[in-house]
């Protein structure tokens, strides 16, 4: 499935300034593989070694947030646009 | 020193939100050119935690936020964020959270009468605080 992953500007110096990345795969956790096999740099800011999502980030399938889905086993739809989101929080 | 300039409308928005939002801290994203330093918008958001200790932004806010911003060919740009009771500084948790170096990060403190607008770069574990420009606002920020 192709689909498109939008970047938050934190991790875009990781990505050689990609704002937006095009990429294939059935679930979530094959995009995002494919995204850091494509930029390394990116390795453990989105998907954390042990295989869970990062706490900083938040991803999104279209409207819908993975972690209310089936998280790195959500299915993404053809022309899906998945967002990967910062975190936004303090005191 | 580095700036953060705001409009007017942009500043009145900002801290009309904040001073809504009591006895919470209020929040919301600075939509603009990211690394720039001239804000084209606020999006006010709710206060997710609902605290007056704390603060968070829903991230469905955030990716109406990022869409918004998007359409107009900007980005987020930085986060404001208010503090009831003490000074426009980064807290600890602030500090622990604040992701971006690229983020302007505004704070308005709402401890005195009158409210206070400052905003810092945080990269690293250090702060800078930048000066920031309301053109045609009296007195002092």
């Amino acid at each position: 499935m192709a689909v498109e992953v939008r970047l938050p500007t934190v991790l875009r110096t990781h990505a050689g300034g990609a704002s937006v990345v095009s990429l294939d795969g059935a679930t979530i956790g094959e995009v995002l593989g494919k995204l850091v096999a494509e930029y390394p740099g990116l390795a453990g800011h989105v998907v954390q070694e042990d295989g869970t999502l990062h706490k900083f980030v938040n991803i999104y399938v279209d409207d819908d947030d993975v972690r209310y889905l089936n998280g790195l086993d959500t299915p993404v739809p053809d022309g899906a646009e998945i967002s990967i989101l910062p975190a936004v929080a303090g005191g | 020193m580095p700036v953060l300039r705001l409009s007017k409308d942009i500043y009145m928005q900002m801290v009309a939100h904040c001073l809504g939002g009591l006895p919470d801290e209020a929040c919301g994203l600075l939509v603009g050119p990211y690394g720039g330093d001239e804000v084209d918008h606020i999006f006010a958001t709710p206060n997710a935690a609902a605290s007056a200790m704390i603060y968070q932004i829903d991230p469905r806010e955030i990716l109406r936020a990022d869409r918004q911003a998007q359409a107009l060919g900007f980005d987020i740009m930085g986060v404001f964020h208010s503090h009831t009771h003490t000074d426009a500084y980064p807290s600890p948790t602030d500090m622990a959270q604040a992701l971006d170096p690229g983020w302007h990060y505004v704070l308005v403190s709402l401890r005195d009468s009158h409210p206070v607008v400052r905003s810092y770069l945080i990269a690293d574990g250090a702060i800078t605080e930048e000066t920031v420009e309301v053109p045609g606002l009296e007195g002092p920020g």
